[in-house]
């Protein structure tokens, strides 16, 4: 009976993601299904990088990106705030991220992005899809896209479209 | 992704980061490729001491562990971190924020810390944890720190693969000693009261040394308690210190032999665990499988002999029902 052991495994583990899903009833099969699917079929799953570089405080475009992220079944790994390009370009690295999202909103971007891109670069990781949110003035978005960023994506995007991107550009690799 | 090099496993040996990097992506994603890394690196496993690090949210494990690892630098050596967090069930989607606390000794060059999401896998999530300290373990790095929050099953079996368990509590946090008791005190080989600048925290110690007092036998290893304030990186030699002295009683009693072999068997049986659910997903994509559930339902069929033809993975769940 090892089979009606596996299926009894995963409910009696309170504590864990899955078995929590059984408190919440009806929707427990659809977790559970989830749960065997990326177990089972060793998909990849898009890890994205969500960070804030530079010296303004404001992260929560930023928390909304990440969680919407989340939702759409990314591993979102957030940095945090006043990160240095080295510190961001060091956890895309650790990471092994396939997305790394910046969020500026200081009017700093002219200066932080190229050197993020160019540390990317550097660490072999130039193939990252590399996304820009926050202020960047229409003016200097040819410039951002020069740099190696893939979209700018300005105030007022919906979340989906941003979920949708990232799964078209890295979804498949 | 196009352009990218062959993961190279002398790289991953020789600590190349962007190597050991790519190698913890591919063992956690598992399947043939993990395998033969994973049988590459194991014969180069032995020498870091991996350091579970275990405690209710908010004690301050993230902290701690950065804490750690500058301690172990300032001492010349190098430290690998894996941080767990948990993915949604519903979604598969996680966020990891464990980077957040760890912003001094990641910069460091000499550490290097990864963010492992739970997949909400059956065992599945013990399977990457080993996988992924084989490839630390293997990198080099003197330390291995593997942090998650000290609930559930796979937790506690993920802190089977360490050497030295630490389970962190903090005063403040309502019960403590009621919040670790149930599976955690038992494997503890280290008890540290973070955050003991804050009231209660001498009740705390006072308590948990009550608690280990209360053991039928004297067990041969009495887990000491640390008091920290991982913040200001008070206390941290002293955990360095004492964990270096349960290397040494496990190396004398034969333990850390033990030790390894069990995590070995743990890659081993979570093998076994992947391949059993390959199977069982191969089964239920079966055009007859349905129709076997119902005879199995039915009593026209039973439910072992379903079971055994699932783990032959001989497919042709209909056959012979009519």
């Amino acid at each position: 009976m090892v089979l009606a052991a596996a299926e009894r495994a995963t409910p009696t583990s309170p504590c864990s993601p899955v078995g929590r899903a059984v408190w919440s009833g009806a929707r427990y099969d659809d977790a559970l299904g989830r749960a065997r699917g990326m177990r089972d079929g060793g998909e990849r799953v898009i890890r994205v990088l969500v960070a804030k570089p530079g010296l303004d405080g404001h992260d929560r475009g930023a928390k909304v990106i990440a969680r919407a992220l989340r939702d759409a079944g990314m591993e979102v790994v957030y940095t945090g705030l006043h990160q240095t390009p080295e510190q961001v370009a060091e956890a895309a690295l650790q990471e092994d991220v396939q997305v790394v999202a910046l969020s500026i909103l200081s009017g700093a971007h002219p200066t932080l992005v190229p050197r993020i891109a160019g540390l990317l670069q550097q660490n072999g990781q130039g193939d990252v899809l590399l996304l820009l949110g926050g202020i960047v003035p229409e003016q200097d978005v040819a410039s951002m896209l020069d740099a190696g960023v893939s979209r700018v994506f300005g105030p007022g995007t919906d979340t989906r479209d941003i979920v949708r991107y990232i799964q078209e550009r890295v979804g498949d690799s | 992704m196009t352009g990218t090099p062959p993961l190279v496993a002398a790289e991953v040996l020789a600590g190349q980061r962007r190597a050991v990097s790519r190698a913890l992506t591919v063992v956690e994603r598992g399947g043939p490729e993990a395998e033969a890394l994973l049988q590459t690196l194991l014969p180069h496993t032995g020498h870091a001491h991996v350091v579970g690090i275990t405690g209710a949210p908010g004690v301050g494990k993230s902290t701690l562990v950065d804490g750690l690892a500058l301690a172990a630098r300032a001492q010349g050596q190098t430290a690998g971190i894996i941080a767990v967090d948990p993915s949604s069930p519903f979604t598969g989607g996680a966020i990891l924020g464990d980077r957040i606390r760890m912003q001094d000794a990641t910069m460091d060059p000499g550490v290097f810390m990864r963010s492992l999401a739970s997949r909400g896998q059956t065992g599945g999530l013990s399977r990457a944890a080993a996988a992924s300290l084989t490839v630390l373990d293997a990198s080099g790095f003197d330390w291995v720190l593997v942090e998650t929050v000290g609930a559930g099953q796979s937790e506690i079996e993920i802190m089977a693969l360490a050497e030295s368990v630490m389970v962190v509590l903090a005063p403040g946090l309502g019960d403590d000693i009621q919040a670790i008791k149930a599976g955690i005190l038992e494997i503890a080989d280290l008890f540290v009261v973070n955050k003991a600048d804050r009231p209660g925290a001498d009740a705390s110690v006072r308590e948990l040394r009550a608690m280990l007092r209360l053991a039928a036998d004297p067990p041969p290893w009495t887990p000491p308690i640390v008091t920290t304030v991982a913040a200001e990186r008070r206390g941290l030699e002293q955990i360095l210190a004492e964990l270096a002295r349960h290397r040494a009683f496990l190396e004398e009693t034969g333990r850390r032999a033990d030790r390894r072999t069990h995590q070995v068997e743990t890659l081993v049986r979570q093998a076994v665990w992947d391949a059993v659910a390959r199977r069982l997903a191969a089964a239920r994509e079966d055009p007859g499988w349905a129709r076997a559930l119902t005879a199995v339902a039915a009593g026209t069929r039973d439910a072992t002999g379903l079971a055994d033809q699932v783990l032959r993975g001989a497919g042709g769940m209909a056959d012979g029902i009519h």
